[in-house]
């Protein structure tokens, strides 16, 4: 019996919390969250000589071929420091889908590629139903002979700027149910696909609308089996689940620290704010909130490893959770910063709106409890 | 990451296993004091001794202490199986509980080689019951502001004042207890820790009933008590430190992950059975919101106790972790009990000698019961105010 982090996994945290401390400080997070595209090629250059991007593509197609336990530091690490990076969308989501539904030769074909950092893929999956369960995939490729015809749209796409391939699921069936989803790998410069920036407010991780207006795709670029895509994107749901609470655990942990660091420093009424009660408790309730729920997102990360009832039954308790620890936290943090707190120069409304929209990334809290109880069985 | 037992662990779970089938007593009314400890009665009280005795002798109790003390020198990890099997078994808390869990641990750091050859093999055996004197009526968060004085007499200490929440004094053979040996010296350095014998003349014990009707604790009055000065433990005026080498003995203690898990599966069959306004009660959404919240808190309590043991494996500071168990698992026991008593509906305020009570008014009994939990060894308030300035370093004062 061993609960935790191993040596080489402790050595990976530090290491990245180091590296992210110097290449992505705040006002690195500031500058890209002013600019257009928010994306820092040099930064991402420099995360792909780390290798991250290879941590879960399987040794034989040239990645590390680590586990969920792994990827989780390296995310808690990137929501700590919000450093602005399609890690999530291209390491994490697209690897795994890639990984569990595409066949042997186009495993063969993108993974070493998205493993070295040189490609970025991202899943095209939510639409305007913004459900994720089966009904969530509406968008049609109508087959014409051995080609096939996307026109609809795409929504909540991660990255969709800086990635160079969509992973995208559309029904090759009629009816809303799991069978008839296939995927499809589709280039960004395809003919007659256009992006739109979502305009939300967390700058530091950019979301798109994908509009396909009639876009042609060739038989090969069906990713694995026609119609049975489902089940491997409920599984890719476990896997971004653990991996946004893993942010959600580094983020808490980011925001808490700083506000408590505030508190130690500003004085009111001739001392320190963080000596009046009312503020020592805002700390520490969210300390004692963020503290335990460390070993959920472990558990959830651990379990994925089998592909099992529990491993999506924890992915769900560990959304539903961090995703509220998260806002939780950061709500408290800005209010110990007082008014500095809601303006635009301080730092802390990035961690503040990263909560709300990780919260509601796949899946809002409420239907994760509710995913949570049906897989109980009650 | 390696969530397996061992070989050796998985043995002795089964050992134990078939040994309650063999020895456990089929009525545990008999044994059970309920969680407040409140054993009633002389034939509950020697059943309830006779049964920690069994357990003892068979190896089953203190196992985590040393060899030398009567223990086996067990692993936290087979300390874990043991609670977790007593639990799953339904074994109720043992009458030599505070004894087991706060005096044991703090005599063998603190106490001299007479006091552990002389208390320690009757805590083990329940030949004597210990309880806790700590609470005064003017000193309970603020401890340490405690008035119970001693006198020092020669060979003896004379003590004076009064205690309260005294939990199991009306049937305690003895008394751990803080009093104050140096009125002059500042709050934390004029208290030391002494051995009360509760026969001694001049103690007089009232039970105080609690808000669920049950006489768990109790007021201690101490007219000019003669205590021995051999049963100060650790240093004159050195109480304070002592007291605290074993709090997080206490915090734990009340807040045991393994119980919050029993509690949560009792209220799920309990859901499970249940219809409020002709509907199934799991067909709900928002009770079944309200369930699977408090499941999730439920299991990240038990991960984050899985957590903890490896942290003490590989010698990690525990830091605060006694102080965050202690404020999350009280209030979330509070709130599994809670939602019970709002899926009962009317049925929720039936105590057990209704009829028609559920689980034999187990849960408004453990509703209230839960809420002192929240209280005792220290309040939520006070876990707060240790982990922002000991954790978090905020200043103190405020
Ligand atoms: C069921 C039960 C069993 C018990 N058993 C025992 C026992 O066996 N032996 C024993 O010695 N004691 C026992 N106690 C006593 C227990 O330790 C005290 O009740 C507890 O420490 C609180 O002290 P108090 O009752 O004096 O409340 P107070 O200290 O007066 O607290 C009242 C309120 O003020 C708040 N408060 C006080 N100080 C602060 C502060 N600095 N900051 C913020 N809020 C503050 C508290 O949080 C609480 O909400 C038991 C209590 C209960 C409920």
């Amino acid at each position: 019996m061993d609960f935790g982090l191993n040596g080489d996994q402790e050595l990976l945290a530090q290491s990245a919390r180091a590296f992210l401390e110097a290449e992505a400080p705040p006002d690195v997070i500031r500058r890209l969250g002013d600019d257009s595209v928010g994306h820092c090629a040099d930064l991402n250059a420099k995360i792909a000589r780390q290798g991250w991007n290879g941590i879960l593509v399987p040794e034989a197609h040239g990645g590390l071929g680590l586990g969920m336990l792994d990827a989780t530091v390296l995310l808690t690490e990137l929501g700590r420091s919000l450093a602005p990076s399609p890690f999530l969308a291209s390491s994490v989501l697209a690897t795994t889908l890639l990984s569990s539904a595409a066949s042997i030769a186009q495993r063969r074909h993108w993974l070493p590629q998205l493993a070295t950092g040189a490609t970025i893929a991202t899943v095209a999956w939510l639409e305007e139903s913004d459900r994720v369960d089966p009904a969530g995939v509406a968008l049609r490729a109508r087959r014409a002979r051995d080609r096939f015809r996307l026109s609809g749209s795409k929504l909540f796409v991660l990255d969709a700027h800086v990635a160079h391939v969509y992973l995208v699921a559309a029904r090759t069936a009629a009816g809303l149910g799991p069978n008839g989803v296939s995927l499809f790998a589709i280039p960004r410069d395809a003919d007659g696909l256009s992006l739109t920036p979502l305009e939300g407010f967390d700058r530091t991780r950019r979301l798109f609308e994908i509009t396909f207006d009639d876009v042609v795709v060739e038989r090969d670029q069906r990713i694995g089996r026609e119609g049975t895509a489902w089940k491997h994107l409920e599984r890719m749901l476990d896997v971004a689940c653990v991996a946004i609470a893993a942010e959600c655990q580094g983020g808490a942990e980011r925001a808490l620290s700083m506000a408590v660091e505030y508190a130690k420093m500003r004085e009111q009424f001739g001392r320190a704010i963080g000596s009046f009660q009312a503020v020592k408790h805002m700390a520490a309730e969210c300390f004692a909130e963020i503290e335990p729920s460390r070993a959920l997102v472990w558990y959830a990360a651990h379990a994925q490893g089998a592909h099992t009832r529990e491993a999506s039954r924890a992915a769900s308790m560990a959304k539903a959770r961090l995703g509220e620890v998260f806002s939780r936290t950061a709500n408290t943090a800005v209010q110990m910063h007082g008014g500095i707190g809601f303006t635009w120069e301080h730092d802390m409304h990035f961690w503040f709106k990263r909560a709300k929209a990780n919260e509601a990334l796949f899946g809002s809290p409420a239907f994760h409890r509710e995913r949570v109880a049906a897989l109980s069985g009650w | 990451m390696n969530l397996e037992f061992s070989k050796d662990d998985e043995k002795f779970r089964r050992g134990l296993r078939a040994w309650l089938r063999k020895h456990l007593p089929k009525r545990h009314d008999e044994i059970d004091g309920g969680e407040d400890l409140n054993f009633v009665g002389d034939a509950q009280i020697a059943a309830a001794k006779s049964w920690q005795r069994t357990l003892y002798e068979a190896g089953y109790v203190a196992i985590e202490w040393p060899k030398e003390h009567g223990g086996h020198g067990a692993s936290t990890v087979r300390q874990t199986i043991l609670t977790e099997e007593l639990l799953n078994h339904r074994v109720p808390g043992l009458i030599g509980q505070l004894g087991l869990q706060m005096l044991g641990p703090t005599l063998i750091r603190c106490g001299t080689t007479a006091q552990r050859k002389r208390f320690l093999p009757k805590i083990l055996t329940a030949e004597e019951i210990w309880c806790q004197g700590y609470s005064e009526p003017g000193s309970g968060s603020d401890l340490a502001s405690l008035r119970t004085s001693a006198e020092i007499d020669g060979d003896f200490f004379v003590v004076n004042g009064q205690k309260i929440w005294t939990t199991t004094a009306h049937f305690a053979d003895w008394m751990f207890c803080l009093v104050r040996t140096d009125p002059e010296a500042r709050k934390h350095e004029g208290i030391s820790y002494v051995l009360i014998d509760m026969k001694s003349p001049g103690i007089e014990v009232r039970p105080l009933m609690q808000m669920n009707g049950q006489s768990g604790f109790n007021e201690v009055f101490f007219t000019d008590v003669r205590v021995p000065r051999e049963n100060l433990v650790g240093e004159l005026h050195g109480g304070w430190a002592v007291a605290n080498t074993t709090l997080s003995h206490e915090r734990n203690m009340l807040a045991n992950p393994m119980r919050t898990q029993q509690l949560m599966a009792d209220l799920l069959r309990l859901a499970a059975r249940r219809n409020q306004n002709g509907g199934r009660v799991t067909r709900n959404p928002l009770l079944r919101q309200k369930l699977a919240d408090l499941q999730i808190k439920v299991d990240m309590m038990k991960y984050h106790s899985w957590k903890l043991l490896s942290d003490e494996a590989h010698g990690r500071p525990a830091g605060a972790a006694a102080s965050i168990n202690k404020l999350v698992t009280t209030e979330l026991n509070h709130d599994i009990c809670t939602l019970a008593l709002e899926l009962l509906g009317d049925f929720g305020p039936l105590m057990g000698r209704s009829p028609h009570a559920e689980d034999r008014g187990l849960w408004p009994r453990d509703w209230m019961f839960t809420l002192g939990m929240i209280i005792g060894g220290g309040t939520s308030q006070i876990q707060k105010n240790i982990i922002a300035e000991r954790v978090l370093g905020l200043p103190r004062g405020g």
